[in-house]
């Protein structure tokens, strides 16, 4: 059991400056500009909350706002089970263990406006693999600077190629705890796999997948680079999420004010998602 | 069995394909880029690479990445090892919250953060310099490292740190000689997981540097000039940015998928 001992603050101290100095003060700095106007030269007026009533009445914020669910539930709704199920293909030991999560892991470590420029790339209409077999190959008119639906195709392609890795090598974390007397007994029971699964594995893999979903949830939420690289937003605003449109207020349009409202509640939002999903996944276990 | 195998390699050739035509296309010449498509490089060349390692304005820019990201990684571990022991071994005022709290900076949107960041790093005359951006990595690295290294720590049995007071050891020597090592797959996890966030990260390493701490990342934008874009060389330079992550990740091959199974949610 762990025992009660306020000097453990001090161990935290360090930590606890560290983010403070990089979370508090610019947050206050975000949330002082959210109550004021600016026209240049430090010159500021009050404003209340008008900023915040203004964003949460305006179209142009909705319409981001839908975007961005739009694409973080697709994505999460291929990612978790393609993820899962790659993992429950992979074998649980051997020599190619080790090569598979190398490679797997390897889309993970690139940065990411190279992710964007690579998938560019990648998609070029003349000149690019996927774009010449599109368009030559198959025939497809495809082009991602030009139609709505080949922007989102293809940034969730790239998405699913990014970050499935992550889903896989959590799952498959999860998996490996599993002692094989486990699976011995559901043999001697004569349990189908898809029991082994739902009876075994599944249980076995929810805090892993947990922290899998909440991540998934909070980097595509915030995900901006890549994007920007890609579409830059477009073609038209079909592929402005939060980030891109709220970068483009703050430092296109050097808009401080509605840009800071915009932040807290988009920053408001993400907290409550997760908070919400943390408290239904963990709910069983307080029992 | 032999058909479940399948679904892994599929997946990994699927992966491996636009990191293979971003490397192809690096070997290419900016001519036959141009020319019009073809599966493998023609005219092998070179070049690019030359011309990234002959430029400072190239080759420091690679410098710049890796010694910022080192730094943040040395930062985040050293401060979030303390912090870890005392959430995996004692309970204090607050504890649950700060924890909680720690991670929601890990939720944070980068963009919200551009602006401020740039004017407090200003402020503090941190603009434009290495530890700038490792300092502002820490915002999303050090909950991480906090998370993951609790994880293993708890792991270790508290008999451990019991007996070792008995034999008489002193805290600092017991949390060195005895503890540290019992956790170095951790230890090695959370570095791994720093280093590559904050490799990968370019929204803040780009608006807080100018010329003296340029990311490899940001250098890229200059390929594109007057004449277009070069797309050889910005290939080159992206394959270069993989190298890395690649040699880094090889090393924790074994624990990689250990580290987030013990961290607690």
């Amino acid at each position: 059991m762990k025992t009660q001992n306020q000097k453990a603050w001090f161990f935290v101290l360090p930590v606890l400056l560290l983010v403070a100095f990089n979370a508090l003060i610019p947050m206050m700095t975000v949330v002082n500009y959210s109550v004021q106007e600016t026209f240049g030269n430090n010159i500021f007026f009050w404003e209340g909350v008008r900023w915040f009533e203004e964003l949460l009445n305006s179209d142009r914020f909705h319409a981001a706002l839908g975007r961005q669910f739009l694409f973080t539930g697709i994505i999460l709704a291929i990612e978790i089970p393609l993820g899962i199920a790659i993992a429950l293909a992979m074998p649980r030991s051997g020599p190619w263990v080790p090569v598979c999560l190398v490679l797997m892991a390897l889309p993970m470590l690139i940065p990411w406006n190279v992710v964007g420029a690579m998938w560019n790339i990648f998609a070029l209409p003349d000149i690019g693999l996927l774009g010449y077999f599109m368009n030559t190959t198959l025939g497809i008119d495809y082009d991602m600077t030009q139609n709505p639906f080949a922007a989102w195709a293809t940034i969730i392609t790239m998405d699913v190629w990014h970050w499935t890795s992550l889903v896989v090598l959590l799952s498959y974390a999860g998996l490996v705890s599993i002692p094989d007397a486990y699976y011995q007994a559901a043999k001697i029971d004569g349990a189908s796999s898809w029991s082994v699964f739902r009876y075994i594995q599944l249980p076995k893999m929810k805090q892993v997948l947990t922290i899998a979903i909440l991540l998934r949830f909070m980097d595509s939420f915030n995900i901006y680079t890549e994007v920007f690289v890609m579409t830059g937003g477009g073609p038209g605003n079909s592929t402005t999420f939060l980030s891109i449109d709220l970068v483009k207020i703050a430092l296109g349009q050097f808009d401080l004010g509605p840009a800071a409202a915009m932040s807290l509640i988009y920053f408001a939002i993400t907290l409550l998602v997760s908070w919400l999903f943390y408290t239904l996944m963990t709910k069983d276990d307080a029992k | 069995m032999r058909k479940r195998n399948l679904i892994p390699i599929v997946y990994i050739l699927f992966l491996m394909l636009p990191i293979y035509w971003l490397v192809a296309m690096s070997f290419k010449t900016t001519n036959e880029i141009l020319s019009g498509f073809s599966l493998f490089p023609q005219t092998f060349t070179w070049d690019n690479y030359v011309t990234i390692f002959t430029d400072p304005s190239w080759y420091l820019t690679y410098v710049n990445s890796i010694l910022y990201v080192s730094i943040n990684t040395v930062i985040s571990i050293c401060v979030a090892l303390p912090a870890a022991y005392a959430f995996s071994r004692y309970r204090f005022l607050g504890d649950k919250t700060l924890f909680f709290w720690l991670l929601t900076n890990r939720m944070a949107p980068a963009a919200v953060f551009v602006l401020p960041f740039f004017q407090l790093y200003s402020a503090v005359g941190l603009f434009d310099t290495h530890i700038a951006v490792a300092l502002a990595h820490c915002l999303f690295n050090i909950p991480l490292a906090v998370w993951i290294l609790e994880g293993f720590m708890s792991g270790v049995p508290k008999e451990l740190d019991e007996t070792a007071y008995v034999d008489g050891y002193s805290f600092p020597r017991f949390f060195t000689t005895i503890f540290l090592p019992s956790i170095k797959a951790g230890v090695g996890v959370a570095a791994f997981f720093c280093f590559m966030f904050s490799w990968v990260e370019l929204l803040l390493a780009k608006n807080l540097t100018a010329v003296e701490a340029k990311p490899i990342a940001a250098a890229m934008t200059k390929t594109a000039s007057s004449a277009g874009y070069e797309l050889g060389l910005l290939a080159a330079a992206g394959t270069l940015t993989i190298i890395p992550g690649a040699i880094v990740v090889y090393f924790v091959r074994n624990y990689i998928a250990k580290g987030f199974a013990l961290g607690r949610v």
